[in-house]
C-alpha cells in the first residue's frame, strides 16, 4: 500500500535547531540523511518544503480568484516535507514513521486509488 | 417445552447474551479468514446475531448455536454479495465448519483495538465483533443514541480498510504496546460496568460479564502475559464483591459498612491465585498491583483489619510504575488508617491542583475535614464533590453527608 508521510515541523522545533552549534546541527542533518538511506527500498519519493513565510494561498470559487499570503491554515504546526513510501500496511507505516529521527509530528495517509 | 420457556426473562436474557459471547467473535473470526474483508464479515455476523435474539427467545437457542449462526451469515452472505464474486465464491464454498481447530479471536481483538482507531470506536466495535453485542445493547449499556454507534463503527470500520490496518497479531517489537491498548479497552469497558457514569444501573447491559469475557479469552489465548492475568484477577476481585456494594435501592455500601459474608470468597481464593501466578512471572504491571491492593482489602477479615501497611507499599509502587494523581489520592487514604487522618490529608492537599476538578478528591478531603474535626470545611468539600459527579448513587451518598453534618 503507498502512503505518504507528512512531516509537520513545530515552532519549539525550529527554535531547538537554530539553538544546536554548527556540528551539532550538521550531525542532527545526519541522522535524517542515514534515515532516507537506510529506507531507499521503501521510499517513493521525497520533498522538502521551503518555510511558511513563502507560502502564497489563493481561494478560488468565490468571484475573483483572492490571493493572500502565507498558508491556508495559519498555526503553530506547519509542513514541512512530503514522503511518498510503498509498504504492506498501517503497521509498516508506522514503525517507519517511528524511527523518524526530524521534525516531532507525521501524518499519515494512504494515497487514494 | 423449550428450555428458554422456563427459565425467567433475565435468566434468558443472560443464557442468551452468553451463548452469543460464546459464538459470535469466533464466527467472526472465520469469516474475516474466509472471505478476508473484515467489515464485510462483520456485517453478516451482525446480521445473524439479529437474527438469532429475534428468533432463539420464541424458538429456544438451537443445540448448535455456532452451526445456526453460520448458515444465517452465509445465506445472507450469499444474497448480499452478489456483487462482489470474489467474497461470494469464497462462501459458496466454504464448507461449515471454516476454521475449526484454531481460535483466530486474538487477530480479531488486535484489530479492534488498534491504536489508529479512536478508544471509544475502539470499544464498541470489540463489543459488537468480540462479544456480539448488537448496535443497540451497546447504545444501551453507554446511555447514547443508537445512530452515534452506528457511526462509530462505520467510521471504524471504513478506516481499517482504507488506511489499511492489518488483520494480524502485533509484531514482537510492538507487542507490549498493542497489547497495553487491548487492556485498557477491557479495563475501560469493566469501569463503565463497575460504576455506569450516569442514569439507572438496573437498565444498562451488565458489561461486567463482557469484561469477564474477554479478560478470560485473553488469558485462555495468551497464557503467559501476567498482566493479563492481573486485569483478569482485577475484574473478578470486583466482581466477588459486587453483591455487597449496594443497596436494594441502588445506594452505595462504603467499604467499612460492606457485609463481608455476601462476598464470593471462592472467587476471591480464585482471583488471589490467578495474581500469585502472574507474579511467577516477575514483570510486575499496573493491573498486578492494583489486583493485589484488592485482594488485601478482600481478604481481610474486617475493615479494621484491613493490612494498610501493605496497601500503601502497593499503592508506592504502583505509582512508581505508572505515576498519577489518582493513585497517590488512593495511597493517602491508606495513610489515614495506616497513620493518621494529619498525614493524609497533608498529602492530599498538595494533589490540589492535579485534582481540583475530580470528585474523589473533594470526597476523601471532606471526609478527613471531618476526621479532623472541621465540620464546616467538610461540608463546603462534599458540596464541590456533589457538584462534579454524575452518578447518582454517589450525588445519593454526598447529599446524605452533607445533611448529616
Amino acid at each position: 500500500m503507498k502512503y505518504v508521510l507528512m512531516f509537520v515541523q513545530t515552532e519549539q522545533y525550529v527554535a531547538d535547531l537554530a539553538a544546536l552549534d554548527d556540528a551539532e546541527r550538521e550531525r542532527a542533518y545526519g541522522r535524517v540523511r542515514q534515515w532516507f538511506a537506510d529506507n531507499t527500498d521503501k521510499i517513493k519519493s521525497h520533498m522538502y518544503l521551503m518555510p511558511p513565510h513563502t507560502a502564497t494561498t489563493l481561494r478560488l470559487g468565490r468571484g475573483e480568484p483572492v490571493v493572500t499570503d502565507g498558508p491556508f491554515v495559519e498555526g503553530k504546526e506547519v509542513i514541512s516535507g512530503f514522503t511518498e513510501i510503498d509498504v504492506a500496511d498501517l503497521d509498516e507505516a508506522l514503525r517507519l514513521a517511528k524511527s523518524w529521527p526530524g521534525c516531532p509530528l507525521v501524518e499519515i495517509r494512504p494515497v487514494a486509488g | 417445552m423449550s428450555r428458554m420457556s422456563r427459565m425467567s426473562a433475565a435468566a434468558t436474557e443472560k443464557e442468551l447474551a452468553r451463548v452469543v459471547r460464546e459464538h459470535a467473535g469466533r464466527l467472526a473470526a472465520s469469516l474475516v479468514g474466509l472471505i478476508g474483508d473484515f467489515s464485510a464479515a462483520e456485517d453478516l455476523v451482525q446480521d445473524a446475531v439479529e437474527a438469532a435474539l429475534q428468533h432463539w427467545p420464541t424458538e429456544g437457542i438451537p443445540s448448535n448455536p455456532d452451526g445456526w449462526l453460520y448458515t444465517v451469515a452465509r445465506r445472507r452472505g450469499l444474497d448480499v454479495l452478489r456483487r462482489n464474486a470474489r467474497h461470494r465464491d469464497k462462501l459458496a464454498m466454504a464448507a461449515w465448519p471454516p476454521r475449526p481447530e484454531n481460535d483466530d479471536r486474538l487477530r480479531l481483538i488486535f484489530t479492534c483495538c488498534h491504536p489508529a482507531l479512536p478508544r471509544s470506536a475502539q470499544i464498541a466495535l470489540t463489543l459488537r465483533v468480540v462479544c456480539g453485542l448488537t448496535t443497540a445493547q451497546i447504545a444501551k449499556a453507554f446511555l447514547i443514541p443508537e445512530t452515534t454507534v452506528a457511526q462509530r463503527i462505520t467510521r471504524a470500520k471504513r478506516k481499517i480498510s482504507d488506511a489499511g490496518i492489518p488483520y494480524r497479531v502485533p509484531d514482537a517489537d510492538e507487542w507490549g504496546a498493542r497489547l497495553t491498548e487491548v487492556l485498557t479497552v477491557v479495563y475501560l469497558l469493566f469501569n463503565e460496568a463497575y460504576l455506569p457514569s450516569t442514569a439507572d444501573p438496573a437498565q444498562s447491559r451488565d458489561l461486567a460479564e463482557d469484561a469477564d469475557f474477554l479478560a478470560t479469552l485473553l488469558s485462555g489465548l495468551m497464557p503467559t502475559e501476567p498482566e493479563v492475568l492481573g486485569l483478569l484477577a482485577l475484574i473478578r476481585l470486583h466482581r466477588a464483591r459486587a453483591a455487597a456494594r449496594f443497596t436494594e435501592r441502588g445506594e452505595i455500601i462504603q467499604l467499612p459498612d460492606q457485609d463481608r459474608s455476601r462476598w464470593d470468597h471462592d472467587a476471591i481464593a480464585e482471583a488471589t491465585r490467578l495474581i500469585a501466578r502472574a507474579a511467577g512471572y516477575r514483570k510486575p504491571g499496573p493491573y498486578q498491583l492494583q489486583a493485589a491492593i484488592v485482594a488485601v482489602h478482600a481478604e481481610a477479615p474486617s475493615f479494621a483489619e484491613t493490612d494498610w501497611e501493605q496497601i500503601v507499599l502497593l499503592y508506592t509502587m504502583l505509582d512508581g510504575l505508572s505515576p498519577s494523581p489518582v493513585t497517590r489520592l488512593h495511597r493517602a487514604v491508606a495513610l489515614r488508617y495506616a497513620v493518621s487522618p494529619e498525614a493524609a490529608l497533608s498529602e492530599v492537599d498538595a494533589l490540589a491542583e492535579a485534582l481540583d476538578g475530580y470528585h474523589l478528591w473533594h470526597a476523601t478531603r471532606a471526609e478527613l475535614l471531618r476526621d479532623l474535626g472541621r465540620g464546616d470545611e467538610a461540608r463546603e468539600a462534599d458540596e464541590r464533590a456533589l457538584k462534579l459527579t454524575e452518578n447518582p448513587a454517589e450525588q445519593s451518598l454526598l447529599r446524605q453527608r452533607i445533611s448529616w453534618t
